[in-house]
């Protein structure tokens, strides 16, 4: 049983801080986490290896610093990481991201076959959704995307059952194996890691992978040159024209503050108070 | 200076040769079991926008199973808009699967060459806007909150929250056709129905063979919808933040909002922090709203919340910081403690309402 989970550093958006004059983005002391989205991914490969046996490779995309992001997910409890990073890939956007992932798993194959593909549900600083679904198109797995649950396995037959939140639903499905799996957050909880993995991922000789490595010859097919999306603009969202009005009284009193306030917005939206009063009544 | 002025006046765009049979702009019109989705109505409305400025037809893409009413959901794309809907429909295409629906969603790009196309941000939009994007090689703006087209380049400019909302951009997908966009639930606003619109609809035929497709659908579990927060539809919300500092503050968000009829809202921070449900999260990694009222208290008004409910007819915030961006975009603000103020205002009201229950 072979797994491997894609996974991002990312800035813990949480933190981050626009320049007020400058609108540009102030990374300087944000920490880079595990995209969280992705740990619901390796803990359900994990759980997997648990029942099963097997190997968990995680596998990133980025720059070398992203390597701590590995050694995180390696400490968790997987086997392998390969860091795929190189100059060549900067700017990539979703479909260049997935042409070189998919080009590493490709070549991961080589040594040793994958049953499954993990991914996040998306990422919590591009929220695009859109890398897991490119992969599985471009190795040709069958996609199987905001899996809440995997129902069953049988690897004798090949096959997985798997519950997919849809719209208005959820659906039970069953596929072939090799698939891509895009895990739903919530739908499990990650585990701590034992002593044992923290140092192993601290010493850990991980792989990191060029371009050529990675086997990708094509490079019209990745970083700028490979993206058909282009960023014209970056810019803070507009203030309104006007700031809130702010309603205030001398005494500063919290009634009739809030008497203050009901009679401003009752006068000057009378549809409101009535749309309220039909509501209460 | 110098070299402004020197510059020659503004020669007129060729259209590369590539794009010239690319024309109109589509709407995937999403239905599951019949019911269809309304992000696909607020799609129209806005792409009616972008067609009408490129002097294109607009069209709608219905792709369901025989059984189901796709005339009449074709019908029901052309008072919201549409000129032309493409219909397909096939036994395989009954549940919505990712092989038969990108297959027949590509099909349909290949034969009749949309330059922009548009689907829903919903569990389904994602899956398929993803593989038909990869399959064509074509560029992919995901979730994005606003749309503009160019007549003369006929560019699509669509904009996105990006870094987690902290900052918006601007993407073009230039040197590719089609031009793929998906917008999230909310964001654009409803267009009127106008029962007197018509249209031409185009039965497409598709042939997959059920024992070609890998997935198969065993069951599908319809949500029990009785006690679920519906915050995108809602008319009033009440919203609460870190600001509240403790889950038992929190309550005096769903007293108001008890008090008002309206749906309780919640902040990224409070939601992680385990305060309230994930249904219930309102910004760019949860819902977009667009209620009559939305009152957010203890919201600093991060851009990651802003994005998704300032779409709001009225807005009023409570935050103990002057500054909190809240107050930025906001239509009225109470600056103070929270805890003191959210119990005044619901007081005020629970008076307010038995007295025009008494003079009603």
């Amino acid at each position: 049983m072979h797994s491997v989970v894609c996974i991002k550093q990312v800035p813990d958006s949480a933190q981050i801080r626009v320049h007020p004059v400058t609108n540009t983005i102030m990374r300087q002391g944000v920490p880079a986490i595990v995209n969280p989205y992705d740990l619901f991914a390796l803990e359900e490969a994990l759980r997997l290896k648990d029942r099963f046996g097997g190997t968990v490779t995680v596998v990133s995309m980025g720059p070398p610093m992203a390597e701590a992001a590995l050694r995180k997910c390696l400490s968790f409890g997987a086997d392998d990481a390969i860091l795929v990073s190189d100059r060549a890939f900067a700017g990539s956007d979703t479909l260049a991201t997935s042409y070189a992932l998919s080009a590493t798993i490709r070549k991961i194959m080589d040594n040793m076959p994958v049953d499954l593909i993990f991914t996040g549900k998306q990422t919590i600083d591009g929220d695009t959704a859109q890398v897991g679904p490119g992969i599985a198109k471009r190795l040709d797995f069958q996609l199987l995307t905001y899996v809440s649950k995997i129902v069953d396995l049988d690897r004798d037959k090949r096959e997985i059952l798997v519950e997919r939140r849809a719209e208005g639903g959820v659906q039970l499905l069953r596929t072939s194996t090799p698939c891509l799996i895009t895990m739903l957050e919530g739908t499990n909880e990650m585990r701590f890691g034992d002593l044992d993995d923290l140092f192993r991922a601290a010493r850990y000789d991980l792989k990191v992978w060029d371009r050529a490595a990675a086997g990708i010859d094509a490079v019209e097919m990745i970083g700028l040159k490979g993206s058909p999306t282009v960023v014209s603009k970056v810019f803070a969202p507009k203030p309104r024209s006007q700031r809130a009005e702010i309603v205030d009284t001398q005494d500063h009193d919290p009634k009739n503050l809030a008497a203050t306030l009901l009679a401003k917005v009752f006068t000057q939206h009378p549809k409101l108070e009535q749309e309220i009063a039909k509501r209460a009544s | 200076m110098s070299e402004q002025a020197k510059k020659p006046a503004k020669k007129k765009v060729e259209l590369d040769p590539r794009f010239v049979n690319y024309r109109h702009v589509w709407v995937v019109v999403e239905s599951e079991r019949g019911e269809v989705h309304t992000v696909s109505w607020e799609l129209l409305g806005e792409g009616r926008k972008l067609a009408d400025t490129l002097g294109a037809q607009l069209c709608g893409v219905v792709i369901c199973g025989p059984g189901e009413r796709g005339a009449g959901i074709c019908a029901e794309a052309f008072q919201y808009g549409a000129d032309q809907c493409y219909l397909m429909q096939d036994e395989v295409l009954a549940d919505y699967r990712n092989e038969p629906y990108t297959k027949a969603l590509t099909d349909l790009v290949n034969t009749y060459q949309p330059e922009i196309l548009m689907l829903g941000a919903t569990t389904l939009g994602r899956d398929l806007a993803g593989s038909v994007a990869t399959t064509l090689g074509t560029g992919l703006v995901a979730d994005c909150t606003e749309l503009a087209v160019d007549a003369e380049t006929r560019n699509l400019a669509a904009t996105r929250p990006t870094f987690g909302g902290s900052l918006l951009c601007t993407i073009m997908t230039q040197r590719h056709r089609p031009q793929m966009a998906t917008v999230r639930p909310r964001v654009m606003s409803m267009p009127d129905a106008d029962a007197a619109r018509s249209g031409e609809i185009i039965p497409v035929p598709f042939a997959m063979d059920e024992q070609t497709i890998v997935t198969k659908v065993l069951e599908f579990i319809a949500d029990d919808s009785r006690d679920k927060p519906n915050l995108p539809f809602a008319d009033i919300i009440v919203a609460g933040g870190r600001g509240l500092k403790n889950p038992e503050n929190f309550q005096l968000v769903h007293e108001l909002a008890r008090v008002l009829g309206a749906e309780v809202g919640a902040s990224r921070p409070v939601v992680q922090a385990g305060w309230a449900d994930l249904e219930r999260q309102v910004g760019q990694s949860g819902k977009t709203v667009r209620p009559k009222l939305y009152i957010a208290v203890g919201i600093s008004g991060a851009i990651q919340h802003r994005v998704g409910m300032d779409g709001a007819d009225v807005i009023i915030a409570i935050n103990s910081d002057p500054n909190a961006p809240i107050f930025d975009f906001a239509h009225y603000g109470i600056v103070g403690n929270a805890m003191t103020i959210l119990p005044a205002l619901t007081d005020a009201f629970k008076s307010h309402l038995a007295q025009a229950r008494k003079a009603g």
